[in-house]
Order: C-alpha cells, then structure tokens, then sequence
C-alpha cells in the first residue's frame, strides 16, 4: 500500500497557500509535516483528507487492500476540534463512531474498553465526555482512531493540551498503528517521539501569493 | 446508520438538546390565540385549523439551524463527510431524527391545542393527520437551508427565510386538505395526496441539497 500525492497546490479564496507538494508514504511509513504557523500544513492534511478541494495535483492510495474512490474513506481525521459530543458518555460517543465509521477491509479496530484502556484512561468512560479536561478530552479523541480500522492516520497537531506521558503515549499508538502495515501522516511543532519518519518541511507562501499571480 | 439515528435521538433529549423547545413554543403561540381573538367560540373553531398549522411550521422552523451546525462546531461534521457512506443518506437519516424529536411531538400535542380552539373531533383528526404528512416535508426542506447556513454564525433567522417560501406550499395544501374535511362540499382527499406527493419530493429534494451545500462549505 502507497499513499501518493503529485503535485498538490492549495488555495484559500485567492490567495495561494502551497504549491507543488509531492510526496511518496508506504505502509508502515509516517511522514511528519512542520514549517512554521501559516504554512499550510492544516490546509495540506485538509486536502488529504478530501474536505478541502486541491487547486491542482492528486492524492491516491495506490495498492491498498480496497479500492477507495476518495482518499479520505481510507482515512482517519484527528483534527483541532474532538468531533465528541460533550452531552453524550464517553462510551456512547465511542461506540457511535466505531458503529457509523465501521471497518475499513484489511484490518479491524478494537473495542471501546479496549481502545479507552490503550489510551491510559479506563474508568473513566461513563462520563459525559463534556466533564472531562482538555487533555482527556484529547485522549478521548485519539481512542476514536482505535475503535474503528482506517489504513491512513491524517493528525493536526494530535499532542495540543498533552502532557509529556500522554505524548509518550501517543507516539506508542502511532509507531502501534505503523507496524499494522498503516500510514501516518503528522501535522507538528512539537518532535512527536517517532522514529525513522519522514519529513516534510512547509515555507509558506504568506506574502508571496502575488508575485505568484 | 441506525446508530447515528440513535444518537441525534439522544441527543435532542440530554440537556441543550432542545427537542421540547419546539413543542413548547407551538403550545405559547397556540394558547395566546384565544385571548388575543376573543371569546368568539365559532371565529375560534374556524381559524383553528390554520393557527395550528401556523404554529406547526413555526415552531419546526425553531431548532432547524442547529441540525448541522452543532455537528460542524465539534468537527463531528469532517468525519461524517469524509466517510465511504453517501453524504445524502446521512443527511437523510439526520432528517428523520430531528423529525421525531421534534416534528413528532407537534403532530402528538395538536389534538390537544385543538381543543384549545374550540375545533370539533373531525377537524382535530384532520389537522393531526395532516400536520403527521406534512411536518416531515418541513424538516427535509429545512435542511437544505440549515446546509446552506453551515457556516454563518447566526444563521438561524437566515434558514427560516431561506425555506420559509418552500415551506408555503406545505402549508396551503395542509390547510386547505383541513378545510375540505370539515366543510362538506369539498373532497378532502386530492388536497391531502397533493401534501403527501410535496412530502415525497421534498425527502429526495432536501437530502440532495443539502449535501451538496455541505459539500461547498467545508473550509
């Protein structure tokens, strides 16, 4: 399984935000994104993940276990906001997502107690996911990728409102997920403990974009 | 698909949820009527049937706004575009969910505010069979605005003018399958099919919309 992209470039509204992005992941590869605020990376891992249209390039999954019609079926988003309901359990919220997503063919996810416990956090799975703090609510959030099997991890700044051992943590589930033959792909500024990981490093174009035009 | 019905379903009733927000402003609009109109028991009986589908479409415009919205501000709306599942079977199955928690209980508190306007039993039974076939229409339309406002932080007035002028034909042949029932010469069924086929439409109308406008608004 290959995830490639060719030539990606991406505006917002008129301004362009990158350009000419290509880049090559195999299974059990990750590929970590840096470059400073305003270079793009959410707007790349965005496009990735099919919510943003590309302004020219592709993305494909090239031999995976199922065709996919659009990236992002094949695709977990961790994104900035949790996507949990504050009023639901923990429980609920989980074993919704692992319900609506289902698993992607090639592998199969782990069950909720299962993915809350990997996450350091078992026990506390009867709460309202609304009572939890920032932190656990983000640890909440990356039990989702474990509930449900997706080949590709698209992460945006996964490790915000982490403390040190929760990013030690982290980093396990990653490297975990990698030896299952997934791909990861990592928005960052903080080194993410992974080791022998791509990287990918954004310039930005702020300020650029006319001489661009 | 079944677990995302379930999910709005408790949604709407845990706290914030606002299920009963719509049935209660029906029931405030519905009860001031008689003592702003007066204590004229025939005017009362005679308008009835249209304030209470006044009301009704009202009040299922009330909590229209939130159906997407809510999902777009936890990131909850990302994932469900992303996935292998067409975007307009989710929005279809979020259309039937907000419809029984709150169109439903419009249809279920009618026979009750219809007493409230002095309508006999045939007139209560023919708006609360009407209002049953036509609030759906409302919630499938609705949510071809509620899309279209995604992104606008006080989209709520916006959707309510934005289906409001789709939701009149819903209205006219509710009412006037009503009047048919209750005045005799009139035959009560072509207006109440013509309310049905406007359902019909706007359950494939309004989920293809609104998927589409979720579609453009992602950002």
């Amino acid at each position: 399984m290959r995830l490639v992209a060719e030539g990606l470039s991406a505006t917002r509204g008129e301004d362009l935000i990158f350009q000419d992005i290509s880049f090559e992941i195999a299974g059990g590869e990750a590929l970590v994104v840096k470059g400073p605020n305003g270079s793009g990376k959410s707007t790349l891992l965005r496009v990735l993940a099919g919510l943003l249209p590309a302004e020219s390039g592709t993305a494909k999954l090239l031999a995976a276990p199922h065709p996919v019609e659009r990236l992002g079926e094949a695709c977990h988003y961790l994104g900035h906001r949790n996507a949990m309901k504050r009023e639901l359990t923990v429980d609920e919220n989980l074993a919704f997502w692992k319900d609506f997503f289902g698993d992607f063919p090639g592998d199969a996810g782990v069950d909720v107690d299962e993915a809350v416990e990997s996450v350091g956090l078992g026990g506390i799975a009867h709460l309202p996911f609304g009572y939890l703090s920032a932190g656990q609510q983000r640890r909440m959030a990356m039990a989702k990728l474990l509930v449900a099997w997706r080949p590709v991890w698209i992460l945006d700044e996964p490790t915000a409102a982490l403390d040190v051992a929760a990013e030690t943590m982290f980093a396990g589930l990653v490297m975990a997920h990698l030896g299952r033959g997934g791909i990861a792909i990592a928005a960052t500024h903080q080194p993410l403990g992974l080791d022998g990981v791509k990287e990918l490093r954004m310039t930005g174009f702020a300020g650029v974009a006319e001489t661009v035009w | 698909m079944i677990a995302l019905l379930a999910r709005d379903l408790k949604l709407s009733v845990r706290a914030g949820g606002g299920a009963l927000i719509g049935v209660l402003f029906f029931m405030t609009v519905v009860a001031v009527i008689p003592f702003g109109v007066g204590p004229d028991l025939n005017l009362l009986a005679r308008i009835g049937p249209a304030i209470l589908w006044i009301g009704a479409l009202l009040a299922s415009l009330l909590g229209l706004d939130r159906l997407f919205q809510a999902e777009r501000e936890d990131g909850s709306l990302d994932l469900l575009l992303m996935q292998e599942t067409p975007l307009v079977l989710t929005v279809f199955v979020k259309c039937i969910a907000h419809w029984l928690a709150t169109g439903l209980p419009l249809v279920i508190a009618a026979p009750l505010l219809g007493l409230f306007m002095n309508m006999d039993e045939t007139a209560i039974a023919a708006t609360t069979l009407t209002l049953l076939a036509g609030t759906p229409a409302i919630t499938f339309i609705g949510a071809a605005g509620a899309a279209i406002a995604v992104a606008l932080p006080r989209g709520g007035l916006l959707v309510s003018i934005l289906v409001l002028p789709l939701a009149i034909p819903v209205l006219i042949f509710g009412v006037s399958a009503v009047y048919a029932a209750i005045q005799e010469p009139a035959p009560f069924l072509p207006p109440f099919l013509i309310l049905v086929a406007l359902n019909l439409l706007f359950a494939v109308i309004g989920p293809v919309a609104a998927a589409a406008a979720l579609r453009l608004s992602s950002d």
